[in-house]
């Protein structure tokens, strides 16, 4: 995949590193998950309606075409929640959550 | 009423002028933001380590801007006031609301409601692609994440947001490909007599367009959207069809669409507010009299989420509602002040009916949605099985064919998909618009997080 986003501002904050399906990524503290992902990845899940990647697309939290999960199994809207330092983040659902309910 | 309990929902500008009005008059009230921190859509505050200033971030609007801030933070003590909090129902006068793993139910006298509103969308070929994203997350991600959504961006749709935002991102380094707007300079004059109600208003369009033509922007109007290129990784390229009926493809890796926005009205719906089919918009609105009240006695509607009118409106609307929710607890009103808010918001009114006419929404193209093209992002239903549950089905309006095809009711509630299923769904019945109704709202009116389990009730 690919970056999409492109940082035009604001790049003099703290670093942090986290991990996205269990590669280390680098971001900035104040970055939401869906920068990171943007920058790193270039999408934020794979529809299970089989239709393909999914990169976000309203950034408000209101589409809900952002979900990630935590290493736990928490659900968060990536669009909608601040990086930190050390996140387990995974863009699939963790096993016997599947099919995500609305 | 001794000490009414009063919840607010919404910091944005219409909240923020509602609540200072409240605290003014010695009430405490609850307001509720689902954001990190006040503001609302269009003063919405980056997190707090970022260093922008008010003039980089909100351009011409950088005084309103400080100003709502600077009157939020100085009542926030005075508040009761939760921020990263979700009002996910209504009922029986109590709100539901959701923080982190926490529900509780708040208890109210009078609610005043200001959701503000969301991009109005229309479905096209490839719109699910990575790289395709609202007007509003392009402006967001420069906004409160100084990102821009992409090197080569393409705005598409219609109304002010889109060239507002082609120019911001124009500003910030990053000068769009392309703005296609849907509608023509001939629609786009016939808005004028009515947009002159706020001259300063249309003076800063005609800068913004003339500003994004020299710096190199191609702006064309009239234009028929047809497909958003690209693979399973990435957007490629537009496509579509100029005013004069020429097919053309521009190249970009990431596209921005948006027709104006479409009010956050599922609350007030929860609420029992009775609604209303305003023709100009082509949308279902709340029942409203002129000072906010809805058809619910202890419910008053104000800003984006009820009539949108903008954020100058916003602030105007908040403050009648106030009024009104204050007049009718048994405060006294200044009858002055309210008939110069009156007058001001009637002015608005007419500022916005110009903005529909001059961006029309687009409603044949949205009627004619190619039978293959998904039209509901959460579920990847097409616009073909949402007219078979309508034809085959019978389904005369869109809560049945929801019902059927599902279109309506994924994770986004309708709020993508809902006004152009409306349009779909009364085209493929050959009825009017209204006879297609609008989808209702649901609680919750967004998913709650999996595994909510503590609930305490206050009050
Ligand atoms: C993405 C976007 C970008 C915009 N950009 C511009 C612009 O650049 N220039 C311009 O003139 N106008 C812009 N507008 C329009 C402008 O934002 C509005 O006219 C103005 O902000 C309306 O003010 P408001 O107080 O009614 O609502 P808003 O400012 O939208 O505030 C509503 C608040 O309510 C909160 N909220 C909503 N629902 C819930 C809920 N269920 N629970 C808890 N909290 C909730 C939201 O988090 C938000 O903070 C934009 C609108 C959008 C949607």
């Amino acid at each position: 995949m690919q970056a999409r986003f492109v940082r035009l501002a604001e790049q003099e904050r703290r670093p942090i590193v986290l991990s996205v399906d269990g590669v280390a990524v680098d971001a900035m503290e104040g970055d939401v998950l869906l920068t990171v992902l943007m920058l790193h990845r270039g999408f934020a899940r794979i529809s299970e309606f089989g239709d393909g990647p999914r990169a976000g697309f309203c950034m408000m939290g209101a589409c809900q075409d952002c979900w990630v999960w935590t290493g736990s199994g928490d659900r968060l809207r990536a669009c909608s929640t601040a990086a930190a330092e050390g996140m387990d983040i995974h863009t699939s659902a963790p096993e016997g959550l599947w099919p995500i309910p609305a | 009423m001794a000490d009414p309990r009063i919840v607010i929902v919404g910091a944005g500008p219409a909240g923020t002028r509602a609540a200072e009005l409240l605290v003014a008059a010695g009430l405490r009230p609850v307001v509720i933001d689902e954001s990190p921190r006040s503001g609302g859509q269009i003063y919405r505050r980056p997190p707090p380590n970022f260093t922008r200033s008010h003039e980089q971030l909100y351009g011409t609007e950088a005084g309103r801007a400080r100003a709502i801030h600077a009157t939020f933070d100085a009542f926030a003590n005075k508040v009761d006031y939760r921020a990263e909090t979700l009002a996910w129902a209504v009922k029986d006068d109590r709100v539901f609301v959701q923080k982190a793993m926490t529900v509780e139910q708040i208890p109210y006298d009078a609610l005043l409601l200001a959701p503000g509103a969301t991009d109005r969308l229309i479905p096209l070929e490839g719109w699910t692609r990575p790289g395709c994203y609202s007007l509003g997350a392009a402006q967001i991600t420069l906004k409160a994440q100084g990102c821009a959504i992409g090197q080569e961006v393409v705005f598409v749709g219609t109304g002010p947001l889109l060239y507002l935002v082609a120019y911001q991102y124009m500003k910030a380094g990053i000068a769009p490909v392309a703005v296609l707007d849907t509608s023509s300079l001939a629609q786009q004059l016939r808005g004028l007599p009515l947009m002159v109600a706020r001259p300063e208003q249309l003076i800063k369009g005609a800068q913004i367009v003339s500003a994004l033509r020299q710096g190199g922007v191609r702006v064309l109007r009239g234009v028929r959207p047809l497909e958003v290129l690209g693979d399973d990784r990435s957007v490629t390229g537009m496509r579509f069809c100029d005013a004069a009926g020429h097919e053309q493809e521009l190249r970009c890796t990431a596209v921005g669409m948006g027709y104006h926005l479409r009010a956050e009205s599922q609350l007030a719906d929860l609420a029992g507010c009775s609604f209303e089919f305003h023709p100009t918009v082509r949308q279902w609105l709340p029942v409203i009299d002129e000072m906010g009240r809805s058809s619910i006695r202890n419910v008053y509607l104000a800003g984006d989420g009820v009539r949108i009118l903008g954020a100058d409106g916003a602030e105007v609307a908040g403050r009648l509602a106030a009024i009104a929710l204050l007049s009718d607890l048994g405060w006294p009103i200044d009858q002055a002040k309210v008939r110069s808010l009156q007058a001001e918001m009637r002015r608005h009114v007419r500022f916005a009916s110009g903005i529909a006419k001059a961006f029309p929404w687009p409603h044949e193209q949205v009627a004619a949605i190619p039978d293959r093209t998904l039209i509901c992002r959460c579920e990847a239903i097409t616009a073909g099985e949402l007219r078979a549950s309508v034809k085959d089905l019978f389904s005369p309006e869109v809560n049945r064919a929801k019902a059927f095809s599902r279109v309506g009711m994924g994770r986004c509630q309708g709020r993508f998909c809902g006004p152009a299923s409306q349009e779909v769904v009364a085209a493929a019945n050959g009825a009017p618009i209204q006879s297609a109704g609008r989808i209702r709202g649901q609680a919750p009116v967004k998913p709650l997080p999996i595994g909510i389990t503590e609930e305490t009730s206050r009050g």
